[in-house]
């Protein structure tokens, strides 16, 4: 013993904590619900040589799908589950890195004009008929979704031409995205906690929260539900939420601040792991969710409830679009899964874990009559529901938040938002962040 | 031959240490360079020369995030070298045997053996609202109201920074303190110098190099910290890093990059000015 130099000693101590600081900066949260980790490539089927390669949030690349759909397709994928910040940058900064790019509709505005992907010929789509009209028409049976701001999928369904980087507001046979999954995103909250029901998103503000809510730290999301709010407590009102002006950017942060400094929030969150865990230990009772996160809240046993609210829904959508790249035998393999995608197995499966379908017609085969009742029409479950990885979600006799699908998806009065001043937004929402 | 061979050695020897210098150090950043004079149009950038991206970051916001960063630089300096100093001090000096000092030192580095996700959670249950310390408070019936500042606050971004990156003050003092020979303590303790005299006029400023290292460390790792500013300020606080970080996430890159020179430069000035004031070549 002792026969360690004090130099030797000292550059293995250094050595090893850089060692320790290179792992800990390299290491990514993984393995999350939002974001799985990828598990090992299996390959089923080696009957033809293509592979197509997904991109997509962790909502959505999930290798069970992408298991049955190798089963049932016979060629091979290969999904990156990836961030929505980090999804669209390389769906606009590296386009051949990937076939499918599965991403938000609010990304499109950003990702269409880098021509990085290519029209989808919707006479291609067998069951396009069935996706449902809003995507479609821009209809949706008179309800206020017609009317929705923002980024709304409709917007940006269709390009003008084969060759376009235009949207077009009519519907055209040349689509942008084929829609994958989508929901109306609202206020979740504790209800042993707050005690009572929260019926307006302007009970965000309420001073008697103080201190314990929490809004998304992600500038396009966040500033609309920031907008919700101010509306809702008739701070202010917009022509277009959507697409602020601005001076209605600066008045909405100005509020935001002076919130801020009266110290109305506990935390802004970023990912869906860390709403998980503010909503579960207490720390926040109320505050903007994504719909896996209230389900993952109440997995633990912890009640949680996805706020129904008098204003409406934020929405969200998610589809599948083709990168420029595709041709030839990968292009109509990329057009079998999208086929694949609509005929209804994918669609129950999102079903059971609370996410709608693009063609609910087509899932309702592949769901047994109690889901269908429980999560599409807003009935009391006749029984457990169980998602698709064996957690009971709702017991017998719950009753879905916010009730049948009509009655969320018709109330989105605005979606995720790009807007025209990006650029001006993220400088003022780095602005609220650091005053 | 043997003789080129000889002369060529050396450089044989740095040339690839130099490539990856310069590959991966100096062309990445040369590139960023680059690009901050880009134009940018919301997604996509063009190449070009602007300096609309350096006017764009001159704001009250850039500004007031600088100050907010330095504030917690300042703070978690002070911190670490309080906190640090004694802790190499009785490393080196306390601690007889140098297997305990081996194995008292790896423990410094338990920070490092968890990922942000586990620290990020497991303050929760120390530091929250119905947390241990508030529980204790209250227990005590020190305080009535469970104390809110103690998580997702400038406390506690400073907190978790010096948990995290104390390690980085302590190893440096440490080195220096053991380098110091323990004949000039003798010396001056038969010279009639008292131990505060002792520690004043002979380990301090022989250890003023170690302090110095260390305090380099710390302004790098904490001029670019966002990670423990979001987690630990609960996305409420700002930092340069977290200001760079939300441009790159929003494809701000021209911004981004002009953003991250200047955190470059006023990094690079900083650690200037430390060197200015205490050599540390002696130490290396």
């Amino acid at each position: 013993m002792g026969k360690f130099s004090r130099r030797q000693v000292m550059r293995t101590g250094l050595a090893a904590g850089a060692f320790l600081t290179a792992t800990r900066c390299a290491s990514a949260p993984k393995g999350t619900p939002n974001n799985p980790a990828p598990g090992p490539e299996v390959n089923a089927n080696q009957s033809k040589d293509v592979t197509l390669r997904l991109i997509g949030t962790g909502v959505s690349q999930i290798n069970d799908i992408r298991d049955k759909a190798q089963e049932d397709l016979g060629f091979k994928f290969d999904m990156r589950a990836l961030s929505t910040e980090e999804n669209n940058q390389i769906a606009i900064t590296q386009p051949g890195q990937y076939d499918i790019f599965d991403g938000e509709y609010f990304s499109l505005p950003l990702v269409i004009p880098s021509g990085n992907l290519q029209p989808i010929d919707i006479n291609r789509i067998t069951n396009y008929d069935k996706i449902v009209s809003y995507f479609r028409t821009g209809e949706f049976k008179g309800m206020p979704v017609e009317k929705s701001q923002g980024t709304s999928p409709y917007k940006v369904q269709y390009l003008t031409g084969p060759d376009s980087k235009e949207f077009s507001a009519t519907p055209t046979e040349y689509a942008t995205l084929i829609p994958f999954q989508y929901n109306a995103d609202t206020l979740g909250y504790r209800p042993d906690l707050v005690g009572r029901e929260i019926k307006s998103w302007g009970e965000l503000f309420n001073e008697g929260f103080k201190g314990k809510t929490a809004i998304l730290d992600i500038p396009q999301i966040g500033i609309m539900d920031a907008a919700m709010v101010a509306e809702a407590l008739g701070l202010m009102t917009f022509a277009d939420k959507g697409n602020m002006t601005k001076a209605e950017i600066d008045q909405i942060i100005d509020i935001l601040k002076e919130q801020k400094s009266k110290g109305q929030f506990r935390a802004f969150w970023k990912t869906f792991d860390e709403s998980v865990n503010l909503m579960s230990s207490g720390e926040v009772v109320l505050q903007s969710m994504w719909s896996p996160a209230v389900t993952a809240v109440q997995a633990k046993g912890i009640e949680c409830i996805y706020a129904p609210l008098k204003e409406g829904y934020r929405g969200w959508g998610g589809g599948l679009g083709l990168s420029k790249n595709l041709e030839g035998i990968k292009l109509d393999a990329a057009y079998d899964y999208m086929n694949w995608m609509l005929d209804g197995w994918v669609g129950a499966f999102l079903g059971r874990q609370g996410y709608y379908s693009a063609a609910p017609e087509t899932a309702k085969k592949f769901m047994s009559e109690a889901e269908w009742a429980f999560w599409y029409e807003g009935k009391p479950a006749t029984e457990d529901m169980v998602d698709p990885f064996g957690k009971t979600l709702a017991k017998a006799g719950a009753v879905r938040d916010g009730g049948s699908f009509e009655e969320r998806f018709g109330n989105i009065v605005c979606w995720n938002s790009t807007m025209e001043e990006n650029t001006y937004l993220v400088q003022k929402w780095n602005e609220f962040i650091a005053s | 031959m043997s003789e080129t061979w000889k002369t060529l050695k050396p450089y044989a020897l740095i040339t690839p240490q130099t490539l990856i210098f310069l590959m991966f150090l100096v062309f990445p950043i040369l590139m960023i360079g680059v690009v901050s004079f880009w134009e940018f149009n919301g997604y996509s950038m063009t190449p070009a020369f602007t300096l609309d991206n350096y006017r764009g970051i001159l704001t009250g916001v850039t500004f007031k995030t600088y100050l907010n960063t330095f504030k917690f630089l300042g703070m978690v300096w002070v911190a670490t070298l309080l906190i640090g100093y004694p802790v190499a001090y009785f490393l080196a000096f306390h601690v007889p045997k140098l297997e305990w000092q081996i194995l008292l030192f790896l423990l410094c580095t338990i920070p490092f053996w968890t990922s942000n996700i586990i620290r990020m959670i497991s303050w929760v249950p120390l530091l929250g609202r119905e947390g241990l310390v508030n529980q204790m408070l209250m227990g005590t019936g020190l305080v009535q109201q469970p104390l809110e500042f103690l998580l997702y606050s400038d406390f506690a971004v400073v907190l978790g920074m010096v948990h995290l990156y104390i390690i980085f003050m302590i190893a440096p003092i440490f080195n220096s303190l053991m380098r110091i020979e323990r004949s000039l303590v003798t010396a001056a303790e038969d010279l009639g110098a008292s131990g505060v005299q002792v520690f004043k006029e002979v380990i301090l400023p022989l250890s003023a190099p170690g302090i110095a290292i260390g305090s380099i460390f710390i302004v790098t790792l904490i001029m670019g910290e966002f990670v423990t500013v979001r987690l630990m300020g609960g996305g409420q606080s700002a930092s340069v890093g977290k200001l760079i970080q939300t441009q790159i996430g929003s494809l701000q890159y021209p911004l981004a990059a002009a953003n991250a020179m200047v955190l470059l430069a006023v990094t690079m000035l900083i650690i200037v000015s430390i060197l200015r004031v205490l050599d540390i070549r002696k130490e290396l």
